[in-house]
């Protein structure tokens, strides 16, 4: 749609003007262009934090329950590896109208942005699940000898060998996350979640108002970037490798 | 100060049974350092990691000091490690961590106060040369540098006893040198016990006192270095001084327990008119002794006598006809 609009343009020798225009109409979009970022940035942030909170207790469940971890539970680890299976293989449109009514149940409503948080975390827990269970599997088995040689708890082992050696990985997992439930917010946007992708639906796909659409579409790549960048920084700082 | 009666311990690896330790009695004594050599798969390691029960033996016990750790668990097994230092063979050491909170890792976990750590940590990289790396990262070290952040963090809680798992083994021969040397040192400054494993046979002959040599699970031999040099038809002599089988049924060898002034071979052919010729020797320093071993063609009417004069004169004569 873009792309015609601009061969249009191409061919009229207007692409200028088109740039002009989109530039003449930013600060009247801003507004609610504005209200879409804070509402993406809210998801995804709230989005974030479930993630985190229930997501790495599972991926560290995930490394101690394997055989030869710190908790052998192979029947457990089967259970907990299935449900992440599941919660991994779901397209997340689908996981969004599936989970309509738990939302309903958690939040009140269905609509919004803090009823997308309630899919979105739970797209994201699993993922961010198994990419804290990869970096966890990196740390060296000899350190976690180690230190069971030095007469540490269990508990202890999980706080000061295996997550401290992990951060890099779990911080780059991190990121991984943050970035997914950007995308994922702008699908939930979709079912009126609210957000830059709401925006690009309603006013961009089915108001034809392409100025819109292309605003949103800077706007989630400057947050991505912006993300991604901050995530690449805290990962070099941590990495002592 | 280790005290190891019957361990016996079988693995279980797809289908496949793997008779890790079969049957070992180990017994070190206070304050000397007792090396196992053996191949990889001899069940070496097994046995270091069965004294601080990160394997527990599937039968056996494991006596250190006057704690017998077989019949601990949890809470108390936890607490007895804490007084067994352990140095790894690649070097086990948290990247995320400086020298320092490598080394005050296991005071940390015991509950020492940051403030008494510092010091103690100060303490234990001036013992181990390394007072100037404390803020340095382990990335940042060489391989001999880290063994010593690993040997410091195995002494930081005190321990009486030192377990070593190819502490060399991922080392340049000068770098080993000077970790064995350290090892050794802190042997007579500390007065500690260290056992250590090992597929050197030099590390056996710098440092230890007494060794056992391990193969299929089982101690081959064991027992002091001199007395097992001494020994007829030792595994470790023959290991520590590899001479040539070259010989005819004439061979013979001939150990040297300690160094002797007196120069036996022209005194067996002037007195026995016996006829010597040299296919083989060397001297080695074991256990801060010369020894030596000479494989020589002895022929001649007086041979036997001349065997029996070097016996008394208190070498060790091994024929190779017998």
């Amino acid at each position: 749609m873009i792309t015609n609009e601009i061969l249009y343009l191409a061919q009229e020798g207007n692409a200028v003007t088109a740039v002009t225009d989109f530039v003449r109409e930013w600060p009247n979009m801003w507004p609610s262009l504005w209200l879409g970022t804070m509402d993406t940035v809210y998801m995804v942030w709230w989005a974030t934090v479930v993630s985190v909170l229930f997501g790495l207790p599972l991926g560290v469940l995930l490394v101690a329950t394997d055989k030869g971890g710190l908790i052998p539970a192979p029947a457990a680890r089967a259970v907990l590896s299935a449900i992440v299976n599941i919660g991994r293989s779901l397209p997340f449109i689908v996981l969004m109208v599936a989970v309509l009514t738990l939302t309903r149940f958690l939040v009140g409503t269905t609509l919004g942005p803090t009823a997308a948080i309630v899919p979105l975390s739970i797209g994201a827990i699993p993922f961010f699940a198994r990419l804290v269970e990869t970096s966890l599997r990196e740390v060296d088995r000899g350190v976690i000898e180690a230190a069971h040689a030095m007469g540490t708890r269990k508990s202890t082992i999980v706080g000061k060998v295996l997550l401290p050696e992990a951060m890099p990985g779990l911080i780059a997992g991190l990121v991984m996350t943050v970035v997914t439930l950007i995308s994922y917010s702008a699908m939930a946007g979709a079912i009126g979640g609210g957000g830059l992708g709401d925006l690009a639906i309603r006013e961009g796909y089915q108001r034809f108002n392409d100025h819109y659409l292309w605003a949103t579409v800077i706007l989630l790549v400057v947050i991505v970037q912006i993300a991604q960048s901050l995530g690449d920084l805290l990962v070099r700082r941590l990495s002592r490798r | 100060m280790i005290d190891a009666v019957g361990l016996h311990k079988t693995y279980r690896l797809k289908k496949r049974r793997v008779q890790a330790l079969h049957g070992v009695d180990l017994h070190v004594e206070s304050g000397e350092i007792y090396g196992v050599v053996g191949q990889s798969g001899a069940g070496k390691s097994t046995l270091l990691r069965s004294v601080n029960l990160l394997e527990r033996p599937d039968s056996g016990t494991v006596r250190v000091g006057d704690e017998e750790l077989t019949s601990l668990r949890g809470a108390r097994l936890r607490e007895a490690r804490r007084h067994i230092g352990m140095v790894h063979q690649h070097f086990a050491l948290l990247s995320s961590r400086t020298v320092a909170g490598n080394v005050g890792f296991p005071l940390e976990v015991s509950g020492m106060s940051r403030a008494a750590r510092a010091t103690r940590v100060g303490e234990l990289l001036e013992l181990v040369g390394l007072g100037d790396k404390a803020r340095a990262y382990p990335s940042q070290l060489s391989g001999g540098q880290k063994q010593r952040v690993g040997i410091a963090r195995a002494l930081a809680s005190d321990p009486k006893v030192l377990l070593s798992d190819e502490a060399t083994s991922a080392l340049d021969p000068a770098t080993t040198e000077s970790i064995l040397a350290l090892l050794r040192r802190l042997r007579d400054e500390l007065g500690l016990t260290i056992l250590l494993i090992t597929h050197e046979m030099d590390v056996i002959k710098r440092i230890c006192d007494s060794a056992a040599i391990m193969e299929d699970g089982e101690f081959r031999e064991s027992g002091r270095v001199l007395d097992l040099i001494g020994t007829p038809g030792s595994l470790l002599a023959r290991s520590l001084f590899p001479l040539p089988e070259n010989g005819g049924p004439e061979t013979v060898f001939i150990t040297y327990p300690r160094s002797f002034d007196e120069p036996f071979m022209s005194e067996l052919t002037r007195r026995f008119d016996v006829d010597v010729n040299i296919l083989g020797g060397g001297v080695e320093q074991v256990a801060g002794q010369s020894v030596g071993r000479l494989s020589v063609d002895m022929r001649g009417n007086r041979r036997s006598e001349a065997l029996t004069y070097l016996s008394e004169h208190g070498l060790l004569v091994e024929e190779a006809g017998k």
